[in-house]
């Protein structure tokens, strides 16, 4: 028995900045998946929600927001908080759904409607949470962390700000084409390097945007989509939800302070990021090698370059090199972010992990127009959510 | 007269000769915890183990460093006088001895300019910021 699972439909709302109720949003993205599909949503036996935090009450509960506003028809639902993951960890609960055999049908949506400026955490006097305290205590916003994640590699690899800048300029480029990226300006390394800074060595422009938007996807049992007729879908080969392995020693928004390697006989065989695409790989029982594209989380453009490491599609130390060649774009051996990428859309978390895997379904399709990897085979999506929520999906032909 | 304050109880001691950070050791694996919230991870070796009250060496090495350039969202609290926001650098510190890195603010009157990657440093306080007439300190690292 196969444990793939078909991607019958997918589909988006368009990121941008309209303060709109995101159900709104949801609705839209989940009509475009169904469509796709060619599926009715009274068909849909299961519907897995991505959650907000941003937009109370519903948002906590996104499973039920969307198939309510759907129209009731009795589904079986679960709501996912992971940040960052969430749409992959609504993803994963899906998937465990279908192959025990408790539905053959899922539909996967998140929806965000995100204030302008800094995420910032949840109000009040919450002295006891770590996101509120590293505002309070050390005004530790979220680019803080990438930031030190960007020294390291100046100071480490000999990286530059014109390669992170670079990034920024190679993925405004993959996102010109894009009808659902927010940002569709093509950006030049000056325009990076002249953008106010933010949290040195990062520059307005290096860091990624807080956007509304919206992403949804159905998934079958193979079983099912064969007996419907369907042939030659993208299937998901392998899905990652790992947590770090203890001592971590790498510091993690939104905390203050990593694990100590005191007091450890032995380290993880690996690190946490390197953890999250290694168990995808395995279970798809793929390689670097055989990866013809990805989206990485580029919610800095230096954390792009760790990302390459971290998937393996170089050594540690030698992602600035891999960028250099030309790797990396449209037309080079391995491109990364065609969609654009964070850079072009802004963040929604809920929908951002789903938005990764509509635009590897389309690649591997053949649809993705002036973005279309020649020959597209593998695709993986990878992304780490606040709290240590990892995340990382391999699709294939 | 101004009345000080740690910014937050507990989390460090306020001897202006030798502040230290005040940390939990596991009793069996001798792992070091910190900050003192439930939410840091215990070691999976030994998850329910009984944690000694100590204070931290105060000495470690800079691992990374930002200087942020605007202002945060509440509950940040601006930093100037009056209330007014200025560049801030929050520096992240490898404890040798508890082998874990550490954020926080650099030294006030530290240069940031002059840091770089392994220096050494160490735990200082200083002010963090002025509300209702209550002066809050915090720890903060200092190039040694």
């Amino acid at each position: 028995m196969t444990r793939d699972l078909a991607v019958l439909g997918v589909g988006m709302h368009p990121w941008g900045k309209w303060g709109r109720n995101f159900v709104e949003y949801g609705i839209v993205a989940a009509r475009e998946a169904l469509k796709d599909a060619d599926i009715e949503w009274r068909d849909v036996q299961f519907v897995s929600g991505g959650d907000t935090v941003r937009n109370g009450y519903p948002g906590f509960v996104a499973g039920a927001t969307f198939a309510q506003a759907l129209g009731w028809q009795g589904a079986q639902v679960a709501s996912s908080y992971a940040a960052c993951a969430s749409g992959v960890t609504a993803l994963s609960t899906a998937r465990a759904q279908i192959l025990a055999g408790f539905a053959d049908v899922a539909m996967i949506v998140g929806a965000d409607t995100t204030p302008k400026g800094f995420l910032a955490p949840t109000k009040g006097e919450r002295g006891d949470d770590p996101d509120w305290l590293r505002f309070r205590l050390l005004g530790a916003t979220n680019p803080t962390y990438f930031a030190f994640y960007a020294r390291r590699r100046m100071e480490l690899f000999g990286a530059t700000r014109e390669d992170f800048a670079q990034i920024k300029v190679k993925n405004s480029r993959h996102g010109l084409a894009n009808e659902y990226a927010r940002f569709r300006k093509e950006n030049t390394i000056d325009d990076v390097l002249n953008a106010p800074m933010v949290s040195d060595p990062l520059s307005l422009l290096d860091i990624c945007a807080t956007s509304d938007g919206a992403a949804a996807m159905i998934v079958t049992s193979t079983d099912w989509a064969d007996a419907h007729g369907y042939s030659n879908y993208v299937r998901i080969k392998g899905v990652s939800t790992v947590t770090p392995a203890y001592p971590n020693p790498v510091i993690e928004m939104p905390n203050f302070a990593t694990d100590s390697k005191a007091g450890t006989a032995t380290m993880p065989a690996m690190g946490f990021k390197d953890s999250i695409a290694h168990r995808a790989y395995e279970e798809a029982g793929v390689r670097p090698e055989d990866v013809s594209c990805a989206e990485v989380y580029d919610l800095s453009t230096a954390l792009e370059l760790d990302w390459y490491e971290h998937i393996g599609l170089c050594a540690p130390g030698e992602a600035e090199v891999l960028l250099r060649s030309g790797a990396t774009a449209l037309g080079g051996r391995i491109p990364v972010n065609t969609s654009g990428g964070l850079a072009s859309f802004g963040e929604a978390v809920p929908a951002q992990a789903i938005a990764q895997l509509c635009e590897l379904t389309w690649q591997l399709r053949g649809q993705a127009g002036v973005r279309q990897v020649e020959g597209a085979n593998v695709g993986l999506s990878i992304n780490q959510g606040l709290f240590g929520h990892g995340s990382c999906v391999i699709l294939s032909k | 007269m101004t009345t000080r304050v740690p910014a937050v109880e507990g989390w460090f001691t306020t001897d202006e000769a030798s502040p230290a950070l005040i940390g939990t050791r596991g009793t069996q694996t001798g792992s070091y915890f910190w900050p003192p919230t439930m939410a840091v991870s215990a070691n999976p070796d030994s998850p329910f183990e009984e944690r000694e009250q100590v204070e931290f060496s105060n000495r470690g090495r800079l691992w990374s460093w930002t200087t942020n350039y605007y202002q945060p969202p509440e509950p940040y609290i601006p930093n100037g006088p009056d209330g007014t926001f200025e560049p801030y650098t929050v520096c992240a510190v490898e404890l040798e001895l508890e082998q874990m890195v550490i954020l926080g603010p650099l030294a006030t009157g530290a240069d940031p300019t002059l840091l770089a990657l392994g220096m050494n440093m160490e735990l200082v306080l200083g002010p963090l910021f002025t509300q209702d007439g209550v002066e809050h300190i915090m720890y903060q690292w200092s190039p040694r």
